[in-house]
């Protein structure tokens, strides 16, 4: 029973449950991603993003549910007939091999002819720009590099989707932004349907199309990384993504008027629309910190408060501004002359009332 | 999904089930029976403990358990001798004789203690070089090889090794910063010593002892060359070669050594245990050493000479007495020859083609089974597969007097086909033997191997269409082979001098191997020179192929470490 929608997606994936023991690392997970998407499995460690991973391309314990590929039910195949290429976090080239000997590999499983393979891999390590070292060993390498050959022994044999686990957790700071930059260009050249599965979230913003963020086992969110960002679903989502300011507190009507009154008794104006919630969330940019007194718009829910702790970033100062017991971050960006407050200062904290969020929990 | 697995799993359990067989057929039901007869009366059949108690109440015996007893004891306290200032030396000070001393813990391997047996009775016996001289010289003459004595000073020269190595590992993986601590929180010197160093090398010591302990009480081969039968695995043996396989007697001292094995092993284990106490960080390594002073290093020296002489004489013995014409009450042969060798090779050779054949057969079954048993304990999950390990190991735990009576009792009237001869004295007999006596060594080596392969290797095969067939010949396989190729090489050397259960096996001269033919020559006197030079040849298999196993586990280490990283190209 497959739907149309599902048809023409890269992977579909329906109620998928997997544990290793008594252990349930997978809590049903369901999942569409779109063929040629960019797609990123974030979560923090031991959230199952690599788990269920391995269990796309067949590896780990046997789930159940469904994984379908371009329309196919592939859950019950071994993972040499799944067509999924993974670049495994280590890379994992056989070190026995010649780099050619490593990209053939997949080829010559599947009995393609001398000539084709030859093709094939020359083409593929010219992709990534490796051709020349063709005849090294892996361990002849750098680290970059094997990389490179990882990612070419994969798409040699034009995989339905790629799985990259964690690929540049391995490369150090530069390398990985420009790995990160070269895999991408490489996704969109060949509009490979691609899952990436990373921690960090700074990958996953500026890689993928999508993401999933994940969390126990559970996808707690999926969507565009700025969507996510700006409007998280739940409590982990925001924390997740960046920083936020999170106050536990109750919604409130007071006449016309919506209100958010805190634990500690504080009241927050709000937007039209809310009728419940546990916390309010909003982001330390769209608070804007001022000396007391100064006037306030509509648009602002204004705060007071005092300076609790500050931090010095460069391009911008973060405030912990303490209102009312609970300590509001504040991130101001720092412009040359513009004074300073200091630990103990009385100062106003004017909040983007379009900002504030409330959720549930 | 579940259907997934019988069809992946079919290999390895069709694998997993004939060793099991082979391990059931020519392990377990030898030692079953040998147990089982060893309980039941003779004449009725009845389980019973009266042969132990008739074992107990025979003089003769009494007295071969104690001199069995005492002369494993007695061996692990001159091999500790010897050890510990070695390995003290080492891990202590600044000392150039390092590799001296490396190489001392090598070469009494390479020789089986029987082969320079009967050698060391010619340089060390009462009429031998060193007490002629000591006679001559200073009048007296000390006597290493009267009786028990010549059988503990041959094993713990040829077992100190076991104590060496494993002392020496255990002081070498204490880093510095535990003494450093210690120091740093108002310890030092013997207090130190014995609060941190010693408890932490303890486990390395027992270990070790608890090896030499009974390699020595199992050993066949030297008390026999020695012609000291009042122990208990020669006991054993000629119980059943002359009074017959039916005489219950050799079978109580069978399980009496079985128990001890046992015993041995599991104080070895125990020892071990949960004490991985290898606490070297990184960029730190072993204790603090320091330079030795001039007259210390002379006293290093001096020791370190000695003990080299000491581990030297077998081989030297044995090379003499293969050149040697006649040598008896004389500090040297009266000449040299090289008729021996010319003996040996005229009328010997099968001793030398049948060592070729068994133990290669022998080797390759080992590393055959060693390998299908690492595959199937760690890359599958078969149900039951940790008890391949378990039974293929035990094997460490059956001297090879054991196993020999074993085979005899329970295959002496099973008739193999088309030969028409029971499979008791059928040369195939004694590949087997060595097989299931060399495979713990073999299956070490393999396992080491497969650890070593990151999984992630085999994924990604499988992950590029490999099926786990193909894994395992593509990608398994000849990343294993460092370590395959080194189990065999192990398992031959050592096969190729197995005495203990050849000697009981062999059922006639054509069949017979090296081990056993050094044995009959060296019977009498006249064959002394001819047994000297196969022993030679014996101890030059086992060199080389230690060598060539050492060269293949260094160039496969190295292998596997990343070369120079090349420069970042981006």
């Amino acid at each position: 029973m497959i739907d149309n929608a599902h048809d023409s997606a890269g992977v579909v994936i329906e109620d998928l449950n997997l544990s290793f023991g008594d252990t349930h690392v997978l809590k049903g997970v369901d999942l569409v991603i779109k063929q040629g998407e960019f797609f990123a499995f974030l979560g923090p460690s031991g959230s199952g993003k690599s788990t269920l991973l391995r269990a796309i391309a067949g590896f780990g314990p046997t789930p159940t549910g469904r994984i379908l590929i371009q329309g196919k039910d592939i859950a019950d195949l071994p993972p040499w007939k799944r067509d999924v290429g993974m670049v495994f976090q280590s890379y994992a080239l056989w070190p026995h091999m010649t780099v050619r000997k490593n990209v053939a590999f997949g080829l010559e499983e599947r009995k393609i002819s001398k000539h084709e393979i030859d093709e094939r891999v020359d083409k593929a390590l010219d992709m990534v720009g490796l051709l020349d070292l063709a005849e090294r060993r892996p361990s002849q390498l750098s680290g970059g590099q094997q990389q490179r050959i990882a990612l070419a022994r994969t798409i040699v044999i034009e995989p339905k989707v790629l799985l990259l686990d964690e690929p540049l957790s391995n490369l150090d700071a530069n390398l990985r932004i420009q790995m990160r930059r070269d895999i991408r260009e490489l996704q969109q050249k060949l509009q490979l349907t691609t899952i990436f599965v990373t921690h960090d979230q700074e990958e996953a913003n500026t890689t993928s199309d999508r993401m999933a963020v994940l969390d126990q086992g559970v996808i707690q969110q999926v969507g565009a990384p700025i969507d996510l960002y700006d409007n998280p679903a739940n409590l982990f989502v925001a924390k997740f993504l960046g920083t936020a300011n999170i106050i536990k507190g109750a919604v409130i009507t007071e006449g016309s008027a919506l209100v958010f009154r805190t634990d500690r008794g504080m009241d927050i104006p709000l937007n039209q629309g809310y009728t419940n919630g546990r916390s309010i969330v909003f982001r330390p940019q769209n608070v804007d910190v001022c000396a007391t007194g100064t006037g306030a718009s509509e648009a602002h829910a204004k705060l007071n408060g005092k300076v609790d702790h500050m931090e010095f970033l460069g391009s911008i100062i973060r405030y912990g501004v303490d209102v009312n017991g609970d300590v509001v971050l504040v991130d101001h960006a720092h412009k040359l002359g513009e004074a300073v407050f200091s630990v103990g200062d009385s100062v106003d904290l004017l909040v983007d009332r379009d900002s504030i969020l409330v959720l549930a929990a | 999904m579940s259907f997934l697995f019988p069809s992946v799993q079919r290999g390895p359990a069709v694998a997993g089930l004939l060793i099991a067989l082979f391990l059931f057929l020519f392990l377990a039901v030898p030692v079953g029976q040998v147990i089982f007869v060893a309980f039941q009366d003779a004449s009725t059949g009845e389980a019973t403990i009266i042969n132990f108690v008739d074992f107990f109440r025979n003089s003769l015996f009494r007295e071969s358990f104690f001199n069995s007893f005492y002369v494993a004891s007695m061996s692990v306290v001159i091999a500790s001798i010897i050890s510990m200032p070695l390995a003290y030396f080492t891990t202590r000070f600044n000392f150039g004789g390092t590799a001296l001393i490396q190489t001392l813990g090598i070469i009494p391997l390479i020789m089986p203690p029987f082969v320079g047996a009967v050698a060391m009775q010619l340089l060390f016996g009462s009429n031998g070089s060193v007490n002629l001289i000591l006679d001559d010289w200073f009048g007296f003459t000390i006597p290493f090889m009267e009786g028990l004595n010549g059988v503990i000073f041959v094993e713990s020269i040829h077992y100190f090794p076991f104590i060496l190595i494993n002392l020496s590992a255990a002081l070498s993986n204490i880093d510095r910063s535990m003494e450093e601590s210690a120091q740093n929180l108002g310890s030092n010197g013997m207090r130190l010593f014995r609060r941190i160093v010693f408890p932490l090398a303890m486990p390395g010591y027992v270990a070790g002892a608890a090896l030499v302990f009974i390699k020595v009480f199992d050993d066949l081969g030297t008390p026999l060359l020695l012609n000291v039968n009042n122990m208990l695995a020669p006991q054993a043996y000629l119980r059943v070669t002359s009074i017959g396989i039916s005489d219950p007697m050799g079978y109580v001292i069978a399980v009496i050594l079985v128990a001890f094995s046992l015993l041995s092993l599991w104080v070895s284990m125990r020892a071990l245990k949960g004490k991985d106490y290898a606490t070297v960080q990184k960029g730190g390594g072993g204790l603090m050493k320091r330079d030795l002073r001039r007259w210390e290093k002379v006293g290093c020296y001096a020791v370190v000479i000695l003990i080299l002489v000491l581990v030297l004489s077998p081989h030297f013995g044995l090379l003499l007495l293969s050149f040697g014409t006649i040598w008896s009450y004389a500090v040297l042969p009266d000449a040299f020859t090289i008729a021996h060798y010319v003996t040996v090779f005229s009328t010997a050779t099968q001793y030398i083609t049948n060592t070729l054949l068994y133990a290669g057969l022998a080797a390759l079954f080992d590393v055959i089974l060693g390998t299908a048993i690492a595959y199937v304990v760690w890359r599958t999950d078969l149900v039951g597969r940790k008890w391949l390990d378990y039974g293929a190991t035990a094997a460490l735990a059956v001297p090879g007097v054991v196993l020999g009576i074993g085979y005899l009792r329970t295959f002496h009237n099973i008739n193999v086909p088309l030969i028409d001869e029971p499979l008791a004295t059928w040369w195939v007999i004694i590949v087997i033997a060595m097989t299931i006596r060399r495979l713990p060594y073999a299956l070490r080596s393999c396992v080491a191997a497969i650890q070593q392969i990151s999984v992630m290797l085999e994924e990604a095969a499988e992950n590029l269409g490999a099926t786990k067939t193909r894994t395992v010949w593509r990608i398994v396989i000849p990343l294993m082979s460092g370590g395959i190729l080194a189990g065999f090489v192990t398992s031959f050397a050592t096969a190729a001098v197995e005495l203990s259960a050849t000697i009981m096996l062999v059922a006639r001269e054509t069949d017979a191997p090296l081990a056993y033919g050094i044995y009959e020559f060296m019977q009498s006197a006249a064959g002394r020179g001819p047994g000297a030079a196969l022993g030679v040849i014996a101890v030059l298999f086992v060199g080389v192929g230690t060598y060539i196993s050492h060269v293949i586990i260094e160039r496969s280490n190295k292998a596997r470490e990343p070369k120079s990283i090349v420069a970042e190209e981006t």
